[in-house]
């Protein structure tokens, strides 16, 4: 190759790049391993980790464990949907085209909504993305966001707004651990408000009370969510009145894998379909006559109108949206509320053992499959012997909330079982 | 596209250099866009409006206006607060490429300075810009 190019030696290769660009000292590397030395390596790595089945973890806080059906990694793995690159060119993708447009089909059905993209990074970003969005439908300059909103989808939030001059207000909650809504009517500049429900304290929002505080203002309701499952069984943002729903798709087929890769999912209003942010996929005939798909009002990516763009993403997390509508698929409409069922029933068991066991639920909200305990001061110790014993005791909440000393966020998921449960509270109240 | 013979430039209205034109009725002031900006665009799907009581200074922009081909923005050809929207374009953007100086008209504006539209092109003058 180097003959082809007419260049001596490697070095020649570099030539153009500045000296002061270069690294002169080799890198820091170990030296090699065999694949069964690497094996062991990564096993240990591997053991080093909190990772179940060997551990119990009640945590969820925005990514939660659930089963995940053979037929997801089965039909996710096939060739034709591992590409390091989402193939969007009709002539040469209608199998990649017509799973995300099922996957915004089920999404829709799911939300309760008019219209879904083909997917954003995260659910934070889904948020931020939803935002910006109201205000230029509103063409207003300030936003309200329920501090019952996953903390790190508002700092993301923040992230996103900080260079453009747009306020963020913040809503308090309340003790049943709900968003306060009382100063909602006062704000007559607002131009999106967003909570969550169920909300990062595990409560469902009041949302139909949100909508109603927002009637005859321009304002655009968001409604953010973590865990979609809960649709299964509480009524969806659509059904609600959102005018926007954003939010994290992981729950849907997706593995934990250190909270990441993600899926934001993201739909609306079809009647706010030019403003939404992100690709959307079009069902359309050919010359012949015959079905097809498409990218479709692609003019609101920037690839088109560059700084008039919605947004300055023009991809989406194709692979987790497919996981996600094959998770959809397998479960079909039954078996999600089926699972959404046992998903409450399972955390409400543990609720009632922790009560029982003496243990202070502050908030008197419904929640799904998360809720949030206060322990006796001094928690922390039992929490480390907990985790000694391979028992993870949920999320504690101070990091996050200052004022919520130890309050610790638990999750209950299908994985886990009544023994688990059993087991948990036992060894909490030693 | 048609050759510029075959477009229409009526004399009772004054066209902008950015294709927008103007007739003054009484106070106000109708905008829309000319025969060879809809030509050019091709088939008009989407127009994008501004709102009743939305004020603008010339050269402003204050909507979009989308065909299969391209999007592009619309730029008030005079000052002025917006009186009037054609919100039957919202369900037939058609109606721009049909008829661009009647039923395609797109908003109504009380002009800050009604003279400001005289300083617009006439037809022959808006002609010549376009034969370059």
């Amino acid at each position: 190759m180097l003959k082809a190019v007419r260049i001596d030696s490697l070095e020649g290769l570099f030539a153009h790049i500045p000296d002061d660009c270069r690294r002169n000292e080799n890198l820091d590397v170990p030296a090699h391993l065999t694949e069964w030395e690497l094996n062991d390596h990564m096993d240990t790595l591997a053991g080093s980790m909190a990772i179940s089945p060997d551990y119990k973890v009640f945590m969820g806080a925005g990514s939660y464990e659930h089963f995940i059906p053979a037929t997801v990694p089965f039909l996710l793995g096939r060739s034709e949907f591992v590409t390091a690159y989402t193939p969007y060119q009709p002539e040469v993708s209608q199998g990649t085209l017509q799973a995300i447009y099922e996957y915004q089909t089920l999404t829709c059905r799911l939300l309760g909504m008019e219209v879904a993209n083909a997917s954003q990074y995260d659910g934070a970003s889904a948020l931020a993305e939803a935002m910006l969005m109201a205000i230029r439908i509103s063409r207003k300059k300030t936003v309200a966001v329920s501090r019952a909103v996953h903390p790190l989808y508002r700092r993301v939030l923040q992230t996103y707004f900080e260079p453009t001059g747009f306020e963020i207000r913040e809503l308090p909650y309340l003790s049943d651990g709900t968003t306060d809504l009382s100063s909602l009517k006062d704000m007559n500049d607002l131009g999106g408000v967003a909570v969550q429900s169920p909300n990062f304290f595990g409560c469902m929002e009041n949302v139909p009370a949100v909508k109603q505080a927002l009637e005859n203002q321009k304002a655009l309701l968001v409604v953010s969510f973590s865990e979609p499952l809960a649709y299964g069984l509480y009524k969806n943002p659509g059904q609600c009145g959102a005018d926007i729903a954003c939010g994290e798709g992981q729950s849907l087929g997706i593995p934990r894998t250190f909270g990441g890769p993600a899926l934001g999912m993201f739909a609306s209003k079809m009647k706010y379909v030019r403003n939404m942010p992100g690709r959307l996929v079009g069902e359309t005939v050919d010359l012949d006559g015959r079905r097809g798909h498409v990218l479709t009002l692609s003019t609101r990516e920037q690839h088109i109108r560059r700084e008039k763009a919605t947004s300055n993403i023009c991809t989406n997390h194709s692979l987790c949206a497919l996981a996600a509508v094959m998770y959809m698929a397998t479960l079909g409409g039954a078996g999600f509320k089926e699972l959404a069922q046992i998903n409450y029933d399972k955390s409400e068991y543990l609720k009632s053992a922790l009560t029982r066991a003496g243990f202070k639920l502050p908030f008197s909200r419904a929640t799904f499959n998360e809720f949030v305990v206060e322990f006796p001061a001094g928690f922390k110790k039992t929490y480390q012997r907990l985790l000694k014993k391979k028992i993870i005791a949920g999320v504690p909440l101070d990091d996050f909330y200052p004022e919520l000393k130890s309050h610790y966020l638990l999750c209950a998921t299908e994985t886990i079982t009544k023994a688990d449960i059993d087991t948990l509270v036992q060894e909490i109240k030693k | 596209m048609k050759e510029l013979n075959e477009l229409n430039f009526p004399d009772d209205v004054r066209y902008a250099e950015s294709h927008e034109w103007a007739r003054t009725e009484g106070e106000k002031v109708k905008v829309g866009i000319s025969d060879y900006a809809q030509d050019q665009l091709g088939d008009i799907v989407f127009v994008e409006l501004p709102e009743v009581g939305d004020t603008f200074g010339k050269g402003e922009e204050f909507g979009t206006v989308e065909s299969v081909k391209a999007v592009s923005e619309l730029y008030m050809p005079v000052a002025g607060e917006v009186v009037a929207i054609n919100d039957t374009l919202e369900d037939a953007p058609e109606k721009v490429n049909n008829s661009p100086y009647g039923d395609g008209w797109m908003i109504e504006v009380k002009a800050e300075n009604p003279s400001e539209a005289d300083d617009l092109l006439d037809n022959n003058a808006y002609l010549g810009t376009l034969k370059g």
